[in-house]
């Protein structure tokens, strides 16, 4: 966030080779991270979920585009996403019909273009109103554009959607695009590009005008911008990169249907944007991964993982509201200041009452689940391993009683032991100044 | 009531001119036909009791509100009905009573997005901010203009309330609007910061035009060229610091004791 004053760089001869490479640090091990994760993540199941993950993140950075940097909560960004995956289906069956010589790594394109249009569409109506009145008007537009995709059968397909082949178009370097590593790394490369493209956005002029529309945007007219048209244009952009992840994932899923505009994918979205953390730019790359693999992993554990996917977004709400990402930045200046260590101890104190707190509302919510949904399968269950009686006493003696002393043993360890801690290390910070 | 200009032989062009302006919030009325005229290089203060107007007279000069009648000149391009943007892109930038910042952003970033709009810079988003040095050249001249430059780094947010004011200022200068809307700059502050913020804001309207609400009579009577003097939305007086001292009118409907 801080900006070094422009300075002429004095820059020795030797300096120059790394020294010029350094600024793109970060994108160059993003990138070596991104073409190395299927190397260690061999096995079908995580490839598939590391493609997810690829179109989640560029998603939800397109909506922090809104709701981040701009401060616009939109309950229809699914929208973009949704029309994008269709245009890019649409295109790659016209390209094969017509034997067109595209190649399947630039449709995408297709999708972002879909989706700025429709923005603009859109947007146009949408940005006149900011707050509550935009996402009213977002959320009506979902509504509308939902429900002609049911009745509009010949360009969205119906309740089946459209399908397609991504493997019919034209080869380069033999790929195909039929094994799912193939995919990945499309998705990959499309995710870096735009992960890129958005951060440098930020730091533009208009980029820095979104912070400043959302901070105060009666003080941005006051220093010659119409807020109107700088949520209008990060609105329009952001609908472009939705509309890349739309058509991601449709060439994933080799389909687009009106699953893809519902308002849970809406919803998704604005989830994982807000326990990733709306206020800095990872958070939203932080919270596509967490979500896309706990929405993954969670299913297959339990039926009722949408419960512990809206506890963990309550949550977030009331005691993290910076998400994941404010969390990790909250520690900056004390790691900075060295203070880290000392926390870590105290740290440690919460995990076991934690544990135990997560045991308890676990056994309390899985026992509830079987007895009012699967009472015609008799009372008796069976997690990690071990049947018991839901109804008997014991079961849920021990429940409540984890629940309740972990509880209560979490207070105290964060009473006694976090918070003064927390206190002597932002001590610490302050002393040095590096916060206040 | 016309300005010095006018009187010296009604060439010039004031840099800020109101006639016959009213406001009405439904049934009341503000600001009931006040004529106004400012100057180029003027220090021009409007005083008078609370709920006078004068804030609601700011907020039709630059633009928050609309007039009910009226009109408003800026450099003799009429202004009024123009939207604040527009206003602000022709030279006008304001202050506000209450302390108006972009609260998250750094220091650093509130006065470099007043600096924006004034370089060309527009909505651009296709190449960094800080490809232009002009951008940060100016901004780090006028944060050290308002002694903020050590701070630059914090939120907005966190700053104390005289520092907060102090960027309000550097705030409504950066963009190096010619005309100068202060709202009760030193409202709130202790003696000593009073007087730091007076010595700026000479500084700052140093060959501009100024025009400042202000409640503290040291501050009004040690600063402006001209004063003039709202009552329930009429302008009543308008003249030298001497002669509004010396107006029997002004200081039977406010100044009183505060004169002296």
């Amino acid at each position: 966030m801080s900006d070094a004053i422009a300075t002429p760089a004095a820059t020795t001869p030797a300096q120059t080779g790394i020294a010029r490479l350094a600024p793109w640090g970060v994108w160059i091990v993003l990138a070596v991270v991104l073409a190395a994760l299927p190397l260690l993540f061999r096995s079908g199941t995580a490839l598939t979920m590391l493609s997810l993950m690829g179109i989640a993140i560029i998603f939800a950075l397109s909506y922090n585009m809104l709701l981040g940097q701009t401060g616009m909560l939109s309950f229809g960004h699914a929208v973009y996403y949704g029309l994008g995956a269709y245009f890019t289906v649409h295109a790659i069956n016209w390209a094969i019909a017509a034997k067109l010589p595209i190649p399947l790594l630039v449709m995408p394109l297709v999708g972002g273009f879909a989706g700025l249009v429709f923005a603009i569409l859109f947007g146009w109506v949408s940005t006149k109103r900011s707050g509550t009145a935009f996402a009213m008007i977002s959320l009506g537009l979902a509504e509308l554009v939902g429900s002609s995709s049911l009745i509009l059968r010949s360009f969205f397909g119906g309740e089946e959607g459209v399908t397609t082949n991504r493997t019919k178009l034209l080869r380069l370097f033999d790929w195909n695009f039929g094994p799912q590593i193939q995919v990945y790394y499309l998705i990959a490369a499309w995710c870096l590009l735009s992960i890129a493209l958005m951060y440098a956005l930020t730091r533009t002029p208009w980029g820095r005008m979104c912070n400043a529309v959302r901070d105060n945007s009666e003080r941005a007219q006051f220093v010659g911008y119409n807020p109107q048209v700088v949520r209008y244009l990060a609105f329009c952009l952001s609908g472009l990169f939705a509309g890349v992840a739309g058509g991601l994932a449709s060439i994933n899923f080799e389909l687009a249907n009106s699953a893809l505009f519902s308002a849970v994918q809406s919803g998704n979205v604005l989830l994982a944007t807000f326990i990733g953390g709306a206020g800095h730019f990872v958070g939203p790359i932080l919270g596509a991964v967490l979500v896309t693999y706990l929405q993954n992993m969670l299913s297959d554990v339990t039926e009722v993982w949408q419960l512990y996917f809206g506890l963990m977004f309550i949550a977030t709400v009331m005691y993290a509201p910076g998400g994941l990402a404010g969390l990790i930045m909250m520690h900056g200046p004390i790691w900075r200041a060295g203070a880290l260590s000392g926390l870590f101890g105290a740290y440690a104190l919460l995990l076991a009452p934690i544990a135990l707190v997560t045991v308890g509302a676990v056994l309390v919510i899985e026992m509830m689940t079987h007895l009012g949904v699967k009472a015609a399968e008799g009372t008796v269950m069976k997690m990690a391993g071990i049947s018991f009686d839901a109804k008997s006493g014991l079961a849920w003696v021990l429940a409540l009683g984890s629940l309740l002393a972990g509880g209560g043993l979490a207070l105290l360890a964060w009473r006694r032991g976090v918070a003064p801690a927390w206190d002597r290390a932002q001590g610490k910070a302050r002393e040095k100044g590096l916060t206040v | 009531m016309n300005g010095r200009a006018e009187a010296r032989g009604g060439v010039r062009v004031a840099a800020l001119e109101a006639r016959g302006l009213r406001k009405n919030f439904g049934a009341a009325e503000i600001i009931r036909g006040v004529d106004l005229s400012v100057p180029k290089g003027e220090r021009h203060a409007v005083i008078g009791p609370n709920g006078a107007g004068k804030s609601t007279l700011f907020n039709l000069i630059s633009g928050l509100l609309l007039p009910t009648a009226g009109e408003i000149r800026l450099d003799g391009a009429q202004v009024n009905g123009l939207p604040a943007y527009k206003i602000n892109r022709r030279g006008l930038s304001r202050s506000f009573q209450v302390t108006n910042i972009f609260p998250k952003l750094s220091v650093w970033e509130n006065v470099r997005c007043a600096v924006l709009w004034s370089r060309g810079e527009k909505y651009t988003f296709w190449r960094s901010v800080e490809a232009n040095p002009e951008i940060a050249q100016r901004t780090q001249q006028v944060l050290q203009e308002i002694n903020l430059i050590s701070r630059k780094d914090l939120p907005a947010g966190v700053l104390t309330y005289a520092e907060q004011r102090a960027l309000e200022i550097g705030i409504t200068m950066a963009g190096g609007a010619n005309v100068i809307l202060l709202d009760e700059p030193t409202a709130g502050m202790s003696h000593a910061e009073t007087e730091r913020a007076v010595a700026l804001i000479r500084r700052i309207s140093e060959g501009r035009t100024l025009l400042i609400v202000e409640h503290d009579m040291s501050v009004v009577f040690g600063l402006a060229d001209r004063i003039s003097v709202l009552v329930y939305g009429e302008i009543i007086a308008s003249g030298t610091p001497a002669e509004i001292r010396g107006n029997a009118k002004v200081r039977e409907a406010y100044l009183g004791e505060e004169a002296r």
